[in-house]
C-alpha cells in the first residue's frame, strides 16, 4: 500500500512539473538568469560587441555622484507616478460613484469610458494628444473661449510632462470599472443603516463607501504605480523620441533606453535597471505595510 | 416632488452623456480628420467633414519604402495571434498545476510566480537582448512571441489560479474515481469550464502585443518585418514634416482590430477586469 502511494505521489509529481514546464523554462531562461545576468552586468562596462570589462560599482558611483540626466529623469518620473496615479484613481472612483446608483443604460456609458483605456496605449492616439495640445490644437482653442491663453504645451519644457500626465488621467475606465465591481459587493443595508442614524451623504462616503472600497484602492495603486514607473510610448511620441525637449520627457524608461541602444552603454543602463526595481519594489513595500492601517478587510477575524 | 426627481434623474443623464463625449473627442478628432484633406485637418474645426475624401486611406496604405501598410498589419496579426495562443495555453498549462495539483516546492513556486509579477520589465530587458542577439534572432518574431509560449506573463496565471479555484472540486474527485488521469482532468474538465478566464486572457494578450511598441522597437528595424505601431511611428516626423492626412488614417485603421475585439467580447472583458483587476 504504501508503495503504491509513493508512486502515487511521484506520478503526480512528474505530471505536475509537465504542466509546469513551460513556466519553469521561462523563470529560469528569461527572469531569473537575465535578472542575475544584468546584476553582473550593472558591474561592467559592456558595448554588446566585446566582452564585459568588470569595473566595480563605478557605474553607480557614476550615476548617483556625477549624472544630471539620471537626477532629472528621477524627479520627472516621480513627478509623473505622483500626480498621474492619485488623480486617475479618484477620477475612475468619482464616475463610478456617479454611475453606480441603479442608472440606467450602465453598459453603455462603461464602455464609452472604458474606450480610452482600450486605446490609450497606443502610438496613434499618442500623436493624437501631440496634436490636440499643440499650441493652435483644439486644447488652446477651448481654453480661448473662456479667454485663457494656454501655452505651446508640446514644444515648452515646463509644460509638456502635463500632456503627458493628462493622457494617463485620461485613461480612468479601467480603474472606474474595477470600482464598479467593487462599489457593488458592498451591502445596501449599512446605507440604509447610516440613513437611520441621521448621517448624510458625505459622511456615509466617507464612513462606509471609502473604507469598503480600500482592498480595491490597495490594488489599484500598487499596480498603477508599477505600470507608471515603466511607461515609455507616451513619453517616446509626445516628446522628441530623444527625451526633448530639453530633457523635460526624459523619463527614466527613456533614459534606460536610450543608454543602452541608442549609446550601447549596456552596463550602464543595467545599473540603471537595477535601480528602479529597488525604487519600485520599495514603493510597492511601503504600500504593502502601511496597509493594515488603512485597508479594511471587511472579514477580518478581529472584526476591526 | 416627482416632476423634480425625473428634472434631477435627466440632468444627470445629460451631464454624464456630455462628459463621455468630451472624453471620445480625441479619438472622435482621429476618425473625422483622418477623411479631411490634407490641408483642412488643422485648418477646419468642426467634426464633419466639409470635404470628405478617401485619398489619406489611398496615400497610407501604400506604406514605407514599398513595403505596404498591408504587411505591417499582417505582421502585427501575425505577432498577436502567436502571442495569445502561447500565453492561453502555456498559462492555463501553469494555472492547472498550481491551483488543482499538488507537488513538491508547489508554494515556492507560486511564491516566486507571484513576485514576476511585479518585476518591471526592463531588469530582464539587456540579458534577454543579449541572449536573442546571440542566437541572431534580432529582426525575427521569436523575441515577441516566444516569452508568450513560456508564460512569462505570469499575471494570467494569478487570474486562472483564481478562476480555477471557483471550480467545484467534487468535479474532479467524481472523474477521478470514474478513472481520469490528471491530464484529462485538465483536458476533460478544468480547460472546458476554464474558457472565460481563457478568452478574458485572450483578449488582454492580443490588445497588449498588438500595442507593445517597445518590444517591438527593439527587436524589429528590417522594415518588411514592422509591426503597425512601428509603421505609425515611422510615418510620424516630431519636427513636423509628416504626411498627417496618411498618418491619421492608418492610426485610425491601426485602432480598429482591437475597437472590434472589445466590441465583440465585451461582456467577458469587463468581468476579466472586474475580477481580477486586469489594467
Amino acid at each position: 500500500m504504501r508503495a503504491t502511494r509513493k508512486t502515487m505521489q511521484r506520478q503526480h509529481n512528474l505530471t505536475a512539473y509537465g504542466f509546469l514546464l513551460p513556466w519553469l523554462i521561462g523563470f529560469f531562461c528569461l527572469t531569473l538568469g537575465p535578472m542575475l545576468g544584468s546584476l553582473y552586468l550593472s558591474l561592467t562596462k559592456y558595448n554588446l560587441l566585446s566582452a564585459p570589462k568588470w569595473v566595480g560599482l563605478s557605474n553607480y558611483v557614476t550615476i548617483f555622484t556625477d549624472d544630471q540626466t539620471f537626477t532629472n529623469s528621477l524627479w520627472l518620473t516621480f513627478k509623473y507616478v505622483f500626480m498621474s496615479v492619485p488623480l486617475r484613481l479618484a477620477f475612475a472612483l468619482l464616475v463610478a460613484m456617479a454611475l453606480n446608483k441603479g442608472i440606467r443604460a450602465l453598459g453603455i456609458y462603461r464602455t464609452i469610458y472604458y474606450v480610452p483605456s482600450l486605446l490609450g496605449g497606443s502610438v496613434a492616439i499618442a500623436i493624437v494628444w501631440r496634436q490636440i495640445f499643440d499650441g493652435s490644437g483644439l486644447v488652446n482653442r477651448f481654453l480661448g473661449w473662456f479667454g485663457i491663453e494656454g501655452p505651446s504645451w508640446i514644444s515648452h519644457p515646463d509644460y509638456i510632462v502635463y500632456t503627458i500626465i493628462s493622457l494617463s488621467i485620461w485613461q480612468f475606465g479601467s480603474a472606474m470599472v474595477i470600482f464598479l465591481a467593487g462599489l457593488k459587493q458592498i451591502p445596501g443595508d449599512l446605507y440604509e443603516a447610516a440613513q437611520v442614524d441621521g448621517a448624510g451623504k458625505a459622511r456615509s462616503f466617507f464612513r462606509i463607501t471609502l473604507p469598503m472600497l480600500t482592498p480595491v484602492i490597495f490594488f489599484n495603486l500598487v499596480m498603477s504605480i508599477i505600470n507608471s514607473f515603466q511607461a515609455f510610448t507616451p513619453a517616446f511620441v509626445i516628446g522628441d523620441g530623444r527625451g526633448g525637449p530639453l530633457d523635460a520627457t526624459m523619463f527614466y524608461t527613456l533614459y534606460l533606453y536610450m543608454k543602452g541602444f541608442s549609446f550601447f552603454e549596456m552596463g550602464y543602463a543595467s545599473a540603471l535597471a537595477w535601480i528602479m526595481l529597488l525604487i519600485v519594489g520599495g514603493f510597492t513595500a511601503i504600500v504593502f505595510m502601511t496597509s493594515k492601517f488603512w485597508v479594511f478587510y471587511g472579514d477580518s477575524k478581529d472584526g476591526r | 416632488m416627482q416632476m423634480k426627481a425625473i428634472g434631477l434623474g435627466l440632468s444627470k443623464h445629460a451631464l454624464i452623456i456630455l462628459f463621455g463625449i468630451a472624453m471620445l473627442y480625441p479619438v472622435l478628432w482621429l476618425i473625422s480628420s483622418s477623411f479631411k484633406p490634407n490641408d483642412m485637418i488643422f485648418t477646419q474645426t468642426g467634426l464633419w467633414p466639409k470635404e470628405f475624401t478617401l485619398d489619406n486611406y489611398r496615400n497610407g496604405w501604400r506604406g514605407l519604402q514599398d513595403v505596404s501598410f498591408g504587411t505591417f498589419f499582417a505582421n502585427s496579426w501575425i505577432v498577436s495571434i502567436l502571442s495569445v495562443l502561447g500565453n492561453v495555453i502555456t498559462c492555463s498549462f501553469a494555472a492547472f498545476a498550481f491551483g488543482r495539483l499538488s507537488f513538491k516546492f508547489q508554494k515556492l513556486w507560486f511564491a516566486l510566480m507571484l513576485v514576476t509579477i511585479m518585476l518591471p520589465y526592463h531588469v530582464t530587458l539587456i540579458p534577454q537582448y543579449v541572449i536573442y542577439s546571440e542566437l541572431h534572432w534580432i529582426n525575427t518574431y521569436f523575441p515577441l512571441v516566444l516569452p508568450k509560449w513560456l508564460s512569462h506573463d505570469s499575471f494570467f496565471i494569478l487570474m486562472m489560479v483564481q478562476f480555477i479555484r471557483g471550480i467545484p472540486r467534487e468535479l474532479d474527485e467524481s472523474a477521478t474515481i470514474d478513472g481520469c488521469s490528471q491530464r484529462q482532468i485538465y483536458f476533460r474538465i478544468i480547460m472546458p469550464l476554464l474558457t472565460p478566464a481563457l478568452i478574458s486572457a485572450a483578449i488582454f494578450t492580443f490588445i497588449w502585443s498588438w500595442d507593445d511598441f517597445f518590444s517591438q522597437m527593439i527587436y524589429l528595424s528590417d522594415i518588411k518585418l514592422f509591426t503597425v505601431q512601428l509603421g505609425i511611428r515611422s510615418m510620424f516626423d516630431p519636427s513636423g514634416q509628416s504626411d498627417w492626412g496618411a498618418l491619421l488614417a492608418m492610426s485610425t485603421l491601426s485602432l480598429v482590430p482591437i475597437t472590434l475585439i472589445f466590441l465583440i467580447f465585451q461582456r467577458y472583458f469587463m468581468e476579466g477586469i472586474a475580477t481580477t483587476g486586469l489594467k
